[in-house]
């Protein structure tokens, strides 16, 4: 036991002393783009085929020869959707790793919590989160490749006018794409005539949705808004059917990924969402601009790791809208690169084609976003 | 009001889910006065096991038999290396030792199985049974019926039979049982695979509901928690008058009050609860030595 | 002054570090969230060793705190300082109130309202969104100035960090010595041997669970002005009980017990950074590892190890005279 003692002393000591003793990365000609994306933790469903996108075309650009002979070097953390570690992890990617690039966070808190840093720093970010406010009001090294909140719950909304449905119920979760997404439809259903007529809320690891659609089919709601991802919305519309409601559902674009439908079974059918053409590919016209590149991830992503979603998606924009800045900059070095991201033009990525400004760091429009609802399991191209 | 019939109904369901949980800590703590903080991971354990084995071919009741039996492995293993070599540590001490166990449980979860949500088919379908103005699923009868059995089950087991008073013995007074030749680390290792089986019973009949994944044993194994306290600790009927509690105050406050603040509106119940009854509702009042 | 040799070793390597390390990310940015782990965790183990009431909400003072800086300085426009000052009072009128029917609870049942108390309020952070921001947090807080001087540099923060985390390091080594200390010690022997012998055993458990509240809560603004954010999951009942183990891993009862336990978790992520997928397996391994093997502690065991190295070099020396 004694000698055990000692054994426990002597590894900690040693742990300490690997902490200190960290070596300065190697020097040579390379692009470092570093990554903070919630990879394990309540968001995986978004961070984990981001990382797994990011690596899988990184490995491919290194294999041949990186980008203008500059080798990619790549540093990823995990930040379990904590925006503590985000901060951390931003800290660390710039202070230590010197990074060139950062793609991250997987959530609006994590970036949120690291615009400041990146700002005084200096250092590009391509954020992969939704939330309007990344962009708004434009931040100068800030930049970011999903559809915003706001354009989802616009899309929905437009969607809704079309069918004459007035009064809505909203259903949402406590993470912050749910509230945030929440708080952009409160904002803009007047504007499409729409009254919210109910207000839920649940728990993202809640297991029962029932006592709030109950509430909701109690009112004169003819349609239901869940904005949220993961497990919950698919629990919410098995619910819903349970309960017996009939009434159409929308779901945000959280749920833009093959595991809703199988979780929710038989339950998602009829459920619309907006989302990016990523997951209708093979049912754009053969004209479409997107079409192409679409196939082209689908196919690769899904040889290697299974059903696609828009999540990787939009790493794959933000890794290409890097890739692409870095070449026309000719260089390693983050203002130069900064300034190539500004002036994309014209790239056609998952999302959409990205057209961006001093002014608008997305630089995609309404259209980009496709209105999709799911028949017999399946995603369908509605418009 | 009909409303209410559905909050009720759903509040039992939920309640049910999280009485299963509250039982299996009830075990442990009899046995050792342990609360064993990684008995939300024997639920997911038992469900993330059977969810593979039923992909891997096997036909789904040897799938969730076989996924009981490991997680009894997983039980009796953590009392055997973690709990067994501490055995002159303080409570504190190994509570913070099966919170270690549950965080390795968990790191070794997402090795295994990845981070990918799974569900399981229900037993007997999905087609909403009604009642009056409320619908339930079969699998939520399934839940509640599994329940009453396991709380017949270890009621009996631990009034009538030898092996069960022992291990009440074990937790009055360990030297005193020692004493009159029962052996006390074998108690403690039944409990342990007793509770094991427990959580992989619930989350069995649990997965088709609410999909389970590498960390989903926190929040339930949390929530299960509150409802053995609320009960009771140690109670097995007050594991389930807790859960069942919990689960409808969850409900009637999200239905009447506030959906947003269900959660904070329940605990703030358990708190009160607590205020008056110190030791839970079917608590046995502390007395303790001088 | 025998008695504070180790505090004074370890008071003087703080504040060599960034001396003999400049300009390295781990002094700065490490450094401080391990000054702040230690006050939290030294805060805890007032409540927890030396009065013996455990408590599974602490980080909700932590939070409390946070959150009156961030929200009274960015949505009203009030000084840094008053903000404090109102955090304090707000934290101070809570605890005392929640303390004396909490205390009363023993055991299991106190761990459970304490855990109550620490997840109601990290849901009022989640839920009263317009106020606190949501899960998505606010910032924008503006630079806290001591007597003129702006903390705006990583390496300034340090200095504050380090200092207060120095300070609060003294006052608990200097509270166990004293007359309370003594009186959180009966308590936490035997509450009733404690009453009969006169001391005010609700009065001690209220002061000492007031008294940490407050301390976690003026670490707690400190933490906003520093990371010029704040979001409800710094303050989850996940962090509570990295604290409650960061004061067992390290000893129960000794200060010093829960700066070692408090630096090893602040570390140890860091260092496991390296293991990716494995990370989350290996550190709960560690944990139990530490804890069978080290039940007192880590601080204890280290003492214990310290000692006998003493003696045997003692005993040679005695050897050798003889």
């Amino acid at each position: 036991m004694k000698g055990l003692k000692k054994l426990v002393l002597a590894a900690l000591c040693l742990c300490m002393g690997m902490v200190f003793g960290q070596g300065q990365a190697m020097a040579g000609k390379t692009v470092k783009i570093g990554s903070f994306l919630a990879v394990t933790g309540p968001a995986s469903f978004l961070g984990d085929p981001e990382l797994k996108t990011l690596q899988m075309y990184i490995d491919e650009i290194n294999a041949k020869g990186g980008i203008d002979g500059m080798k990619i070097e790549f540093v990823h953390y995990d930040t379990k959707a904590k925006a503590k570690d985000a901060k951390n992890f931003v800290n660390r990617l710039i202070k230590k790793d010197k990074v060139n690039l950062i793609i991250g966070g997987t959530t609006s808190g994590n970036t949120l919590a690291v615009i400041d840093i990146v700002q005084k720093a200096k250092v590009p970010l391509i954020s992969l989160a939704g939330s309007v406010r990344i962009i708004e009001p434009v931040k100068k090294w800030v930049f970011k490749t999903p559809h915003t909140d706001r354009m989802a719950a616009e899309k929905i909304f437009m969607d809704m006018k079309k069918r004459g449905i007035t009064k809505v119920a909203l259903i949402t979760g406590n993470g912050g794409f749910d509230k945030s997404g929440r708080a952009q439809c409160l904002a803009l259903a007047p504007k499409y005539g729409i009254k919210i007529v109910a207000d839920e809320q649940y728990g993202n690891s809640d297991t029962d949705m029932t006592t709030q659609l109950t509430k909701i089919r109690a009112t004169k709601a003819e349609a239901i808004l869940n904005f949220g991802f993961g497990k919950a919305p698919a629990i919410v519309v098995k619910n819903a059917k349970q309960l017996g409601i009939k009434l159409p559902i929308y779901e945000s674009h959280g749920v833009a990924s093959k595991k809703f439908i199988e979780l929710a079974g038989d339950a998602a059918n009829g459920v619309r969402l907006p989302a990016a053409a990523l997951l209708v590919a093979d049912q754009l016209p053969a004209n479409d601009p997107q079409k192409k590149v679409l196939l082209a991830y689908k196919k690769k992503y899904e040889a290697k790791y299974g059903p696609v979603s828009t999540f990787g998606g939009h790493a794959y924009d933000a890794l290409f809208i890097a890739v692409g800045a870095i070449e026309r900059a000719k260089s390693n070095n983050p203002a130069k690169i900064r300034d190539e991201i500004e002036k994309t033009h014209g790239f056609v990525g998952t999302g959409g084609v990205f057209n961006m400004s001093p002014k608008d760091h997305l630089g995609l429009g309404l259209d980009a976003f496709k209105m999709i609802e799911i028949e017999n399991g399946n995603w369908k191209l509605l418009y | 009001m009909d409303q209410l019939l559905q909050f009720l109904i759903s509040g039992l369901t939920v309640g049910s889910i999280y009485a299963l949980v509250a039982l299996g800590f009830s075990i442990i703590y009899n046995a050792s006065d342990v609360v064993n903080f990684a008995q939300g991971e024997f639920v997911m354990i038992g469900a993330m096991s059977a969810i593979f084995l039923l992909k891997g071919g096997l036909p789904y009741p040897l799938a969730a038999l076989c996924g009981i039996s490991i997680t009894v492995l997983v039980g009796l293993a953590l009392d055997k290396l973690a709990i067994e070599p501490a055995k002159n540590a303080t409570v504190v001490t190994t509570i913070i030792i099966t919170i270690g166990a549950s965080i390795f449980l968990r790191g070794v979860a997402l090795l295994i199985w990845g981070k990918e949500i799974y569900g399981l088919p229900p037993f007997t379908g999905d087609k909403p049974i009604t009642i009056g103005t409320a619908t339930i699923l079969p699998q939520n009868i399934w839940v509640m019926v599994g329940t009453a059995a396991a709380v017949l089950a270890v009621k009996y087991f631990f009034d009538k039979t030898i092996m069960g008073k022992a291990i009440m013995a074990c937790s009055f007074n360990k030297k005193a049982a020692f004493l009159v030749g029962i052996n006390v680390k074998q108690m403690l290792l039944i409990s342990y695979g007793l509770s094991a089986a427990l959580g992989a019973s619930a989350g069995i009949l649990i997965a088709p509901i609410t999909f389970m994944s590498y960390g989903s044993g926190v929040m339930l194994g949390l929530k299960g928690f509150c409802a053995a306290i609320l009960g009771g600790m140690g109670s097995s009927m007050g594991a389930v008058v807790g859960g069942l509690l919990l689960g409808l105050i969850e409900t009637v406050g999200a239905g009447f009050i506030s959906s947003g603040y269900k959660d904070a509106i329940a605990f703030f119940v358990i708190m009160l609860v607590l205020f008056i009854r110190p030791s839970g509702i079917l608590g046995k009042a502390e007395s303790d030595r001088v | 002054m025998k008695r504070l040799a180790g505090y004074y070793c370890f008071a003087i390597a703080t504040l060599m570090l960034p001396l003999l390390f400049p300009d390295s990310y781990y002094v700065t940015v490490v450094g401080v969230t391990v000054c702040t782990n230690i006050v939290l965790a030294v805060s805890l183990n007032l409540l927890m060793g030396y009065a013996g009431q455990i408590s599974l909400g602490h980080a909700a003072f932590f939070g409390l705190g946070a959150y009156s800086s961030a929200v009274l300085t960015i949505k009203y426009g009030m000084n840094p300082w008053l903000a404090m000052t109102a955090g304090v009072i707000a934290v101070t009128v809570l605890s005392y109130v929640l303390s004396r029917p909490i205390l009363r609870l023993k055991g299991h049942y106190l761990a459970m309202a304490t855990l109550g108390l620490g997840i109601i309020v990290h849901i009022f952070f989640v839920q009263a969104d317009q106020f606190t921001g949501g899960p998505d947090g606010i910032s924008g807080l503006p630079v806290l100035s001591i007597l003129g001087y702006p903390i705006d540099s990583d390496l300034k923060w340090y200095w504050t960090f380090a200092i207060f985390m120095l300070a609060s390091v003294l006052f608990s080594l200097n509270i166990a010595h004293s007359r309370s200390g003594r009186a959180l010690a009966a308590v936490h022997g035997s509450e009733i041997a404690a009453q009969m012998l006169g001391v005010d055993t609700a009065r001690v458990k209220s002061y000492v669970f007031v008294f940490s509240a407050v301390l976690a809560c003026i670490t707690g603004s400190l933490f906003a002005h520093q990371q010029d954010f704040v979001s409800p999951e710094s303050f989850s009942f996940f962090f509570s009980i990295e604290l409650v183990t960061m004061v067992v891993l390290g000893g129960l009862g000794s200060t010093f017990g829960a700066v070692i336990g408090a630096i090893l978790l602040s570390l140890l992520p860091e260092v496991l950074l390296v293991f990716e997928d494995f990370e989350v397996m290996i550190f709960g391994a560690i944990l139990m590892v530490i804890m069978i093997f080290l039940p007192q502690g880590l601080f204890v065991a280290m003492e214990q190890t310290f000692f006998r190295l003493l003696r045997r070099k003692n005993q040679r020396a005695a050897d050798v005279t003889s």
